[in-house]
């Protein structure tokens, strides 16, 4: 049953070839999805192209359900795989600040790296900056070090521990709220593709 | 052809997230945890500046701690996972002849503006997400599916922040 551990079964080698062939599966989808071009990602926050929205949730989505039903079947033991710990506000002031960084720069740090796979110059930036910005970090921390430990320090909060449903409840309604959010995101870019089409003609 | 062709030859997004998430699926099944780009982004951070300004990795007091575990900061699997994304973007670009040396900008700035925006906007994401973290892959994508709750509470944040900031970066774009 899993969670398996590459690396123990087929030793460093092995393991990490693995690992380069599901970062490679990683990639290839950013890049099909069009996240190796900043427009594509920055009109997310301009109502015109809600990719953005539509890949993350429905990848959300697809991985939830099938580990639920992985672990629903025995294949997969969710209590074993790694649940982000919940550091709360570290995770929204960041967030927050991570948002701004998106916007100003069109990239995250994933879709820099397909950017920067496929030469864009822009892209190739975003990365240089990512780096310079984590040296920033390191260098800053230990003024805000408190603040980033211990700041709703939570441990290992799942949704469902945290509402207190079962996990199938919360997985239903993650679905049900994913549905509603491309319902809506269809209907944003059909009312800004007519209003940009008025715009243009008047 | 017209301009739009390029724009066309890109995945449907429902069915590019179909495929992410099964990778993102494969990712716990195989290792027992999700996708990260920013984690392996940070190790070559360290192993950068180990190489470039010796000594001063230790001295920098998040650096410190993957320049200091004994294994070379580059033998690790965050690593191993940039360099597959690179792989990965780089064929799926080949393939629908997008690798190409260019900058993508909005219509109105030019190339110089862009290429600033996009370093200052790196060094935002990058100091951020190391305040969160994770990211958009780590965070988001991989404690999203596996329902953490400090992952969703980031999710949204990162949404809160680009659309409330949007308006005053919209010449970037519009």
């Amino acid at each position: 049953m899993g969670p398996f551990d590459m690396y123990a079964i087929l030793g460093h080698v092995g393991g990490a070839l693995i690992n380069v062939l599901v970062g490679m599966g990683f990639g290839f989808a950013l890049e099909r999805a069009g996240f190796g071009n900043s427009l594509n990602l920055s009109a997310q926050f301009y109502f015109r192209n809600m990719r953005v929205l539509k890949v993350m949730f429905t990848a959300i989505i697809t991985a939830m359900l099938l580990m639920f039903w992985a672990n629903a079947l025995g294949i997969l033991d969710y209590d074993k795989i790694w649940v982000n710990p919940t550091y709360m506000w570290p995770g929204i002031v960041g967030g927050f600040i991570f948002g701004i960084g998106f916007v100003v720069g069109g990239y995250c740090p994933g879709t820099a790296l397909v950017s920067l796979a496929t030469l864009k110059i822009d892209g190739i930036l975003f990365v240089a900056g990512l780096c310079i910005g984590m040296f920033f970090f390191g260098e800053t921390i230990d003024s805000f070090r408190t603040f980033w430990e211990h700041s709703g320090f939570l441990g290992r909060l799942t949704l469902q521990d945290w509402l207190g449903l079962s996990a199938g409840a919360v997985a239903f309604l993650v679905t049900l709220m994913a549905l509603g959010m491309f319902v809506a995101a269809e209907k944003t870019e059909a009312y800004f593709a007519k209003k940009d089409a008025e715009a243009k003609l008047g | 052809m017209n301009t739009n062709s390029k724009a066309e030859r890109y995945m449907n997004p429902y069915v590019a997230g179909v495929l992410l998430g099964v990778v993102l699926f494969a990712s716990f099944m195989l290792f027992g945890h999700g996708l990260g780009a920013s984690g392996g982004i940070a190790q070559f951070t360290a192993a950068l500046v180990d190489k470039i300004w010796p000594g001063h990795a230790d001295q920098n007091a998040y650096l410190a701690g993957l320049v200091r575990t004994g294994a070379p900061p580059l033998d690790t699997w965050l690593i191993f996972e940039v360099v597959g994304i690179i792989l990965g973007g780089f064929v799926s670009g080949l393939l629908a002849g997008r690798v190409k040396l260019e900058t993508y900008k909005g219509p109105h700035i030019n190339n110089r503006t862009r290429w600033a925006y996009a370093l200052i906007g790196g060094i935002i994401a990058g100091f951020a997400v190391r305040i969160s973290r994770g990211c958009t892959s780590g965070q988001a994508l991989s404690g999203g599916a596996s329902l953490s709750a400090g992952s969703w509470a980031f999710m949204f944040a990162v949404f809160g922040g680009a659309y409330a900031f949007a308006y005053f970066v919209r010449k970037l774009w519009n």
